[in-house]
């Protein structure tokens, strides 16, 4: 089953990819749209292929993969199949900041004022999650300094709106805070590629520490895995995960919940195998859903956000379901 | 000596838990950890490990992670199996001081994990998920996992608590052949007959101290346990060996 399971989720990946690359309101045909963007034949063509699509379908796949990764990472660490991404407060604290920075109107003042404002918010909220949590100390200080701090940055969103004289702004907020992939360009992928890059990077050597976590605790750390360097790896790398995905995309839930959970008996359970499972599964979920978007209302903006919770919670009840069948 | 601690104190607040424990256990031991609920049994093993604050020598403290998980198997008393994951897949989690990070588990750590399972009854188990084991069957998968491990010195607490007459037997059997191969095992237990019958040596503790330690028919002696446990019992060393029954709850 695993043996298949890495290539049939590679596959899938690269055919959505390739969809999504075909997918939008120009109609293109399929040798027309091949062609400009690799040889970049026809001007109107390749600028919608190189400077519109590309980029799209490249930020699903970095975001999904982002999100997939960082809630299986949490949930192997926490060793409890609900925890996702949003839940150390970072996804909160990045939307506040981007909240603040239409509000003010400083996200008007350069192209990646908003997105930058975001990581800022993420940064502000590691830095307390690792204040509050404190450097030693178990899972539970972690869960509470997260939801102590999404608590805190839900209210300020909520006092931005309330306050807000501007309708426009307020209007701009709640459609920002749906989560959108559309009319992002190559600045926000390379804006969102070196944080994930580093998240990536502290997310998935966690495997063996995630594995040995099935124990307990107390089994791990006398097994020699450092808890504490391990604890500070996962805070860093998720927030660096969440926080670039928050900034160039707004909140997109669902995705970190599901995958994990979706992929799980797939793997064995085993956490290690499910880290880059999860990775791939993301991605391959966040471009269907995107693509979804632009296929199911293409004259409307429907929001990825909106769309992937409304395909996500279903899902999550079927499961829910067959759980409580199999006991 | 596989394990040696001097003057280990364990502090919770200002309360001494574990007060100036000093103890070694060489090769060849099969040390049975006893007292009453709250006597300081599981916190003289963690802090022996070096898993909770404290003063005093440990001399497994001293070692890096690694090498003291290479020396060492400890398990925890709660028993924890947190994802379904197959029988063999959690016993191989034992090899996991032995692997460098993302090697896979080579034929050596294959025929660990197959000799673990044998040892405790589970050869048949292993693509089985473990969460849908019996507490007992869960219990003995977890004693596997730490003999999978295979570390000169096992720190064990209540084993065999919740474990059928049979595999409280065979476990016990299991340690005793395992110390008498050249390993050093402390297990923590309540079962005094079987400590007795089984243990080479007890370790009697009382509030936080040390209380007695030495051969059993000399750690179970009718004041000891007035002193610790408040009860009688009746010991005799027969043609089958030590024989020991609590009788009464002393007044």
């Amino acid at each position: 089953m695993t043996r298949a399971l890495f290539p049939g989720l590679g596959l899938l990946t690269t055919a959505l990819f390739a969809l999504s690359l075909l997918t939008g309101p120009a109609g293109f045909g399929f040798s027309e749209s091949v062609s400009a963007l690799i040889t970049g034949q026809g001007e109107a063509v390749t600028l919608v292929m190189r400077e519109i699509r590309l980029p799209r379908a490249i930020l699903a796949v970095m975001i999904g993969a982002s999100l997939g990764l960082s809630g299986a990472a949490l949930q192997g660490y926490l060793r409890n199949p609900l925890a996702e991404p949003g839940l150390i407060g970072v996804s909160g604290s990045a939307a506040l900041g981007a909240v603040i920075a239409i509000q003010t109107g400083f996200a008007a003042a350069f192209a990646l004022a908003l997105p930058l404002t975001a990581l800022a918010g993420a940064v502000i909220a590691v830095l307390l999650i690792l204040a509050l949590a404190g450097p030693r100390g178990g899972s539970l200080t972690l869960i509470l300094a997260g939801i102590a701090i999404s608590a805190l940055a839900g209210a300020l969103t909520s006092l931005v709106l309330n306050l807000s004289p501007n309708p426009f702004a307020t209007a701009e907020i709640v459609f920002w805070m749906m989560g959108s992939l559309a009319d992002r360009s190559f600045s926000h992928v390379w804006l969102a590629v070196p944080f994930m890059a580093v998240g990536w990077a502290l997310l998935l050597p966690l495997g063996r520490g995630l594995d040995a976590l099935t124990l307990g605790e107390d089994a791990a750390a006398a097994m020699g895995i450092r808890l504490d360097r391990m604890r500070l790896q996962l805070v860093l790398g998720v927030a660096a995960c969440v926080g670039a995905a928050t900034a160039v995309a707004g909140a997109i839930g669902f995705v970190g919940l599901v995958v994990p959970h979706l992929l799980r008996p797939l793997v064995g359970a085993r956490p290690s195998v499910l880290l880059p499972a999860s990775a791939l599964g993301g991605a391959a979920m966040v471009l269907l859903a995107d693509i979804a978007v632009r296929l199911v209302l293409p004259e409307r903006d429907l929001k990825l956000g909106v769309l992937m919770a409304i395909i996500g919670a279903p899902l999550f009840l079927h499961l829910i379901y067959k759980t409580r069948r199999a006991l | 000596m596989h394990l040696a601690l001097d003057r280990l104190t364990v502090m919770r607040g200002d309360c001494p838990v574990v007060d100036g424990a000093s103890l070694a256990i060489a090769p060849g031991e099969l040390v049975g950890l006893i007292g009453p609920n709250g006597a300081g049994k599981t916190t003289l093993m963690r802090g022996a490990l070096g898993l909770l604050p404290h003063t005093g020598m440990s001399s497994l403290t001293d070692m890096a992670p690694q090498t003291r998980a290479r020396h060492v198997a400890w398990l925890p008393q709660a028993r924890e199996i947190a994802w379904p994951v197959s029988v063999e897949t959690l016993v191989t989690l034992g090899r996991t001081p032995h692997l460098a990070a993302g090697q896979r588990p080579s034929e050596t750590d294959r025929a660990a994990v197959a000799e673990a399972l044998r040892i405790m009854d589970l050869s048949g188990f292993e693509a089985r998920p473990a969460t849908k084991l019996s507490g007992g069957e869960q219990a003995r998968v977890l004693i596997a996992r730490a003999l999978a491990q295979d570390t000169p010195l096992i720190l064990a607490d209540e084993p065999i608590a919740g474990l059928d007459p049979g595999h409280q037997i065979a476990t016990m059997q299991a340690f005793a052949q395992l110390a008498a191969g050249g390993k050093a095992i402390m297990v923590s237990l309540h079962d005094l007959g079987l400590a007795a019958r089984h243990c080479t040596r007890l370790i009697l503790m009382h509030r936080g101290r040390i209380h007695a330690d030495g051969p059993p028919e000399k750690v179970l002696t009718k004041a000891n346990l007035a002193d610790v446990f408040g009860i009688s019992a009746h010991l005799t060393r027969g043609p089958d060996g030590v024989i020991f029954q609590p009788l009464e709850v002393l007044t």
